[in-house]
């Protein structure tokens, strides 16, 4: 049958491309297959998403700040795990709705979602209540790491205060390409979306498994030392209402909650002899206030002058530069990119004229980039040098993720008389952590 | 705020400051948001007009077998005896053997209508989306082949690995309820 062709379809197509090949007026009364479409799952899905996360939130919250209980913790962190991670696949995370809600601020043409904007805010506005519940159980990233770790070894202070630079650095990055439409870099060096789906590159899979496999033995690398939804969590942490707090009324030092914690998270005492002198501190404040500025500045001319580098992570700009070299010569051959500017007939003016825009834009936000890291380097130098001394062992709001752990250290709370009773959760303790009547 | 309240020292009341503008703006995001018809959710989906068929999306999606398939606009189609969506230009006779057909993995079903039309349909559990057909039917055909990311099989990630490395930048988010790009219509010149 196929060897008998009648006419050269073919050559007729070629010679005229508008009328190519018409649909045929059928004599036979055929009807055209019906095509089914399946509807996109994601509008049911998306709310019993965002009713989960509130209800595994208050769950936490109550488990943690009024039982003052880990083993129940232990589990919504489990079911977080199966649920957002390994059924949902992980997608969307509060993690990388940052870049959602940084793109529908600074980007035309992009409306956030409502459910994308409930992950972004509602463990926020948590953290400024209940502190870091979000991170405790219901974040799957949080959860896969701490229900894997074993035994934490701790950081060195000097590595500890430097790889905490590095969410800061990545929060910036990650609002700049999301700001500019470029790319979610967040979501595309997700170390344990390769895992959730069971399928990934090979690149990400071995990040992911260097990331879990250090999460054995150091509490949560990822959510101390890159997680960039954790600067947010921390800044709102720092003022919640109810917090975990060791039993300060019956603190006997023994300083067993600060070795529970992997996290680094319980401030501890600093003896009298060993403080500062306010005089010599304030002689190192001088030094460093100046240095803030400074950096800015710094930082936001780097900014300015490395934004052609940054706007060539965006795919409009590398084509047009590459359309431009081969014009011009400067380059052989084709690229992908730039064949399909040629299939889909743009003017290479056009093209040139959205690569100057974009161009534009990144002067700007890579600037405001550059003067962001220099800020983020000239607190962190005041931070460290100004930092205030502790009278007791407590945990420090915004580091502590809520996990529970020191409760059960405690010898003052061993005996069970806290348990139930809810006498931390009423924000009756005063600034240097005693009870008030 | 009770700033009269002798217990309450001026950390505290920044802090209920803060807390009550943080719960504000909040509550003001998610309520705007929830009125805003525009915060509906999206998903990805390919622009067909865009689309150069490079056959990246074989190959860039997380799935194992990519969640974009080919589609076929029937009430676009020639119809054609010869269809080049179908058969390769090099081909060696007429015949649908292995080295004369466009796609690997034998999707494209063929089926007589009334002479000299033949009505072509895609097999989507064969279809492992290498845009090897609608390529082939865009050149010589009418392009009524098209790629399109099905939605029983996307897992809809937030960022889609396919449009990080698309080089025509034709996926793009549309909403959830419209979440087909779907040819119809004869594609207009220039």
């Amino acid at each position: 049958m196929f060897q008998k062709l009648t006419f050269p379809f073919f050559l007729l197509q070629i010679t005229t491309p508008p009328q190519k090949n018409p649909p045929p007026d059928f004599t036979t009364g055929y009807q055209y297959p019906v095509t089914i479409n399946p509807p996109a799952r994601a509008e049911l899905f998306t709310r019993i998403d965002m009713v989960m996360l509130a209800i595994l939130m208050l769950m936490t919250a109550y488990f943690i700040l009024y039982r003052r209980s880990r083993r129940e913790v232990r589990l919504i962190s489990l079911f977080s795990l199966l649920y957002f991670g390994f059924y949902r696949h992980g997608c969307v995370c509060s993690v990388g709705s940052l870049q959602n809600v940084a793109m529908a601020i600074f980007h035309n043409g992009y409306a956030l979602p409502l459910s994308v904007g409930v992950f972004f805010i509602l463990p926020l506005l948590f953290a400024l209540f209940f502190g870091r519940v979000f991170c405790a159980a219901v974040c799957p990233l949080g959860a896969a790491q701490d229900l894997i770790l074993q035994k934490a070894r701790r950081v060195p202070a000097w590595l500890d205060e430097t790889l905490s630079v590095i969410p800061y650095v990545y929060l910036g990055l990650g609002t700049l390409f999301a700001a500019t439409g470029t790319v979610f870099i967040i979501c595309e060096y997700d170390p344990f979306v390769a895992f959730f789906r069971l399928n990934g590159g090979a690149m990400m899979i071995t990040f992911g498994i260097i990331i879990l496999f250090l999460s054995t033995f150091i509490g949560r690398p990822y959510c101390r030392y890159l997680c960039p939804y954790g600067v947010l969590l921390r800044w709102a942490a720092a003022w919640s209402k109810w917090k975990v707090h060791v039993a300060p009324e019956k603190c006997i030092q023994c300083h067993l909650c600060a070795e529970s914690c992997p996290f680094n998270a319980m401030r501890m005492p600093v003896p009298e002899e060993v403080r500062p002198s306010r005089k010599s501190t304030r002689a190192v404040l001088a030094r460093v206030l100046w240095l803030i500025p400074l950096l800015a500045i710094l930082g936001g001319i780097t900014g300015r002058l490395a934004s052609p580098l940054l706007s060539h992570a965006d795919i409009t700009v590398q084509t047009a530069d590459r359309v431009w070299k081969e014009r011009h010569g400067l380059v052989q051959g084709e690229t992908l990119e730039s064949q399909a500017h040629r299939a889909n007939q743009i003017p290479d003016d056009v093209l040139y004229a959205k690569a100057v825009k974009i161009r534009r834009t990144y002067a700007l936000y890579a600037t405001l980039f550059g003067i962001w890291l220099g800020l983020v380097f000239g607190l962190k130098l005041f931070f460290i040098t100004t930092r205030r001394r502790w009278d007791d062992y407590d945990a420090d709001p915004a580091a502590c993720v809520a996990c529970g752990r020191c409760f059960g250290y405690c010898p003052s709370e061993a005996n069970g008389e806290f348990a139930g009773q809810g006498v931390y959760i009423q924000g009756n303790l005063n600034k240097r952590g005693q009870m008030r009547n | 705020m009770a700033a009269s309240d002798s217990k309450k020292t001026r950390r505290e009341f920044i802090a209920d400051g803060i807390r009550t503008g943080g719960l504000i703006i909040a509550s003001g995001a998610i309520g705007a948001l929830a009125a805003s018809s525009h915060a509906e959710d999206t998903v990805w989906q390919i622009d067909p007009y865009k689309c150069t068929n490079c056959g990246l999306c074989a190959t860039s999606c997380v799935l194992d077998q990519s969640a974009v398939k080919c589609m076929h606009a029937f009430a676009m189609c020639g119809y054609c005896n010869l269809c080049s969506g179908m058969l390769r230009p090099e081909r060696v006779g007429n015949t649908i053997e292995a080295e004369n057909v466009q796609c690997p993995t034998f999707a494209i079903q063929r089926s007589y209508v009334e002479n000299p039309y033949f009505q072509y349909v895609i097999d989507e559990n064969l279809c492992i989306g290498c845009a090897k057909c609608s390529k082939g039917c865009d050149a010589f055909g009418n392009g009524s082949l098209f790629m399109q990311i099905r939605h029983d099989r996307c897992l809809n990630c937030n960022q889609c690995s396919i449009a990080e490395v698309c080089p025509a930048q034709a996926i793009v988010r549309v909403p959830a309820s419209k979440p087909y790009l779907l040819k119809s219509k004869i594609k207009q010149d220039g």
